[in-house]
């Protein structure tokens, strides 16, 4: 018997295959085992079926310095468990995508991991400030942030086109507003069949699309529910991309208007149950509104901020 | 009409707020004080309001007020969800909404919409959250109904930054913006009412809410407020207006968590 210390995972877009992870392979029975995770099937060779691999070694080997990273979800289902994990395994110099930045983005870019921001409303919901953004933008704190701005329906459609696989989208927006002219990823376009003057908003296509799901099965297929926003999109649009789910369950019996994402369109699956709180996973937990409100005190100013994460992300678990 | 009981002047706002919203109306809610007033009139007048939020709920029924556009109490009470791309290319921008009320940080004389910064773009003095949905929904809704509290700050001679666009410098902008909606017809503070000048789109200050001086009214306006020839004083609230609101207050805005 003969093994060979080697992974491979699949990048969607580019349909090749790299070496980034240790496992063993074993030739004699044609599967892929991952080394520390039991002897969990990773993959059939030759399926396009997404692994289902621990957070932490998702997001090490899925995700690089420099990178542009999208974490999506609309007020639900926010990728935050990956966001914490992002911040202990200090990555840098990231470009993030996010309609919403949210607590999330706040954490990220308060503990130094974030250098450009690409986003549409950038604050806590019904509360108020994101004050690590605020201090980002306004005083250059940690690191200067570098802004790409947008209305929702324009990173919506960037993200449209990035998943079309087309280099940009159309749409009757930003005329007459400050973002025209300060935002490079939007320009005017005529319409070749009315001569209407519209805007095109260029393709978003991150290294790495995160979003978190309720739940997927053992193949690696991925099923969510309830506000289902832009992350559909957002993992099609992605190179690669990785959903957190809730749980892993046999079957994904059918729900009232729900999303389902085949296995072949994702690249890697982790389980990370409670993984959006103090966003929600409809379902499963409720949103945390009081957390929410708490967050305004916790990270109004940097000490209690970088107090917080030391305790509740750095020292956690993940 | 004599009001039976005292009543604050953010009470009033709410209120002549939700009077302007229609039962069966297809109303596009902001969060905040829009969001009160709706659900304010879907307590009164207009049950049957169809309230979308931008995360997607479509006909949502909230049994008490959402701190978020994207809270659970939405999305179960909604009679559907859709995606976010959904709602702004195939709901929002072909003009399918009725009415789009919105707060902002501020407005100017033309009712355009500053909530992205205060200062300049690029070394700002507060950098606010920015556009959401606001800039297409000011754009393509048939009418736009605005509320915010009105003082120097929020009523500036001038916007250091325009999110969304009211009647941009005057008369014709939005058409030559291709904006497909009417843009603002009324703007609700919490000292009265203004509504555009048909011909020159100035806003002009139009209903006065009781109890309210007019001085405080100029002196809380950044530019020289123009003042309708026939000054109307706001109805007050009725006694089951007032009920309804401090029963919506009440009843708090934390569907409690966990």
């Amino acid at each position: 018997m003969m093994f060979l210390k080697i992974i491979l995972l699949r990048f969607t877009q580019r349909d090749t295959y790299i070496v980034c992870l240790t496992a063993h392979f074993s030739i004699m029975s044609d599967r892929w085992f991952l080394q520390g995770f039991g002897v969990r099937p990773l993959r059939q060779r030759g399926s396009h079926l997404a692994p289902i691999i621990p957070l932490s070694e998702a997001i090490g080997s899925l995700l690089n310095d420099g990178d542009t990273v999208a974490l999506e979800g609309f007020t639900h289902l926010i990728p935050m468990s990956a966001g914490h994990e992002i911040i202990r395994q200090h990555k840098t110099d990231l470009t993030v995508v996010r309609l919403t930045p949210d607590l999330i983005s706040d954490q990220l870019i308060g503990m130094g991991c974030v250098s450009k921001l690409v986003f549409s409303w950038g604050g806590n919901p019904g509360v108020g400030s994101l004050h690590r953004f605020r201090d980002a933008v306004e005083h250059g704190w940690p690191q200067p942030l570098e802004i790409d701005e947008h209305s929702h329906a324009g990173l919506t459609n960037r993200f449209i086109a990035g998943a079309s696989g087309l280099p940009f989208a159309v749409m009757r927006g930003y005329r007459g507003t400050g973002l025209d002219g300060v935002t490079p990823t939007v320009l005017p376009i005529t319409c070749p069949f009315t001569g209407e003057e519209l805007r095109a908003v260029a393709a978003v296509n991150p290294d790495l699309s995160v979003i978190h799901a309720q739940r997927a099965d053992r193949k690696g297929n991925v099923q969510l529910w309830g506000i289902v926003g832009i992350q559909k999109e957002a993992v099609l649009a992605g190179r690669r991309s990785l959903v957190t789910v809730e749980e892993i369950v046999d079957e994904l019996d059918p729900r009232p208007g729900h999303v389902v994402l085949p296995s072949w369109l994702v690249t890697a699956v982790a389980l990370s149950p409670r993984g959006s709180h103090p966003s929600y996973a409809a379902g499963y937990y409720q949103r945390d509104n009081d957390f929410y409100i708490a967050w305004d005190a916790i990270s109004r100013n940097r000490e209690t901020f970088l107090a917080w994460m030391s305790a509740n992300v750095l020292g956690g678990a993940s | 009409m004599e009001s039976a009981e005292m009543f604050t002047s953010d009470e009033m706002m709410s209120i002549a707020a939700a009077r302007q919203l229609s039962n069966n109306e297809v109303c596009f809610i902001g969060i905040g004080l829009p969001s009160k007033a709706a659900n304010l009139a879907r307590r009164l007048h207009a049950p049957d309001l169809i309230m979308i939020y931008e995360s997607g709920t479509l006909g949502a029924k909230p049994s008490r007020l959402p701190l978020s556009i994207g809270d659970g109490d939405l999305a179960e009470t909604a009679d559907t969800i859709v995606s976010v791309p959904e709602i702004f290319n195939y709901l929002l921008q072909p003009g399918r909404i009725d009415v789009g009320f919105l707060g902002a940080a501020q407005i100017d004389r033309f009712a355009n919409l500053n909530s992205t910064v205060i200062g300049t773009y690029r070394n700002p003095v507060v950098r606010l959250p920015g556009a959401g949905g606001a800039p297409e929904i000011a754009g393509a809704c048939k009418k736009v109904i605005v509320m915010l509290r009105q003082s120097p700050k929020s009523f500036p001679k001038e916007l250091p930054f325009i999110t969304s666009v009211g009647f941009g410098s005057g008369p014709g902008d939005r058409e030559k913006f291709g904006l497909k909606g009417a843009g603002p017809v009324m703007v609700i503070t919490d000292l009265g009412i203004l509504e555009p000048d048909p011909k020159t789109k100035e806003l002009v200050f139009t209903h006065l809410h009781p109890n309210i001086e007019i001085e405080k009214v100029i002196e809380s306006t950044g530019w020289n407020l123009r003042i309708a020839d026939q000054l109307e004083v706001t109805e007050p609230p009725t006694k089951e207006e007032l009920e309804a609101i401090r029963s919506l207050v009440a009843a708090g805005e934390l569907p409690l968590a966990r």
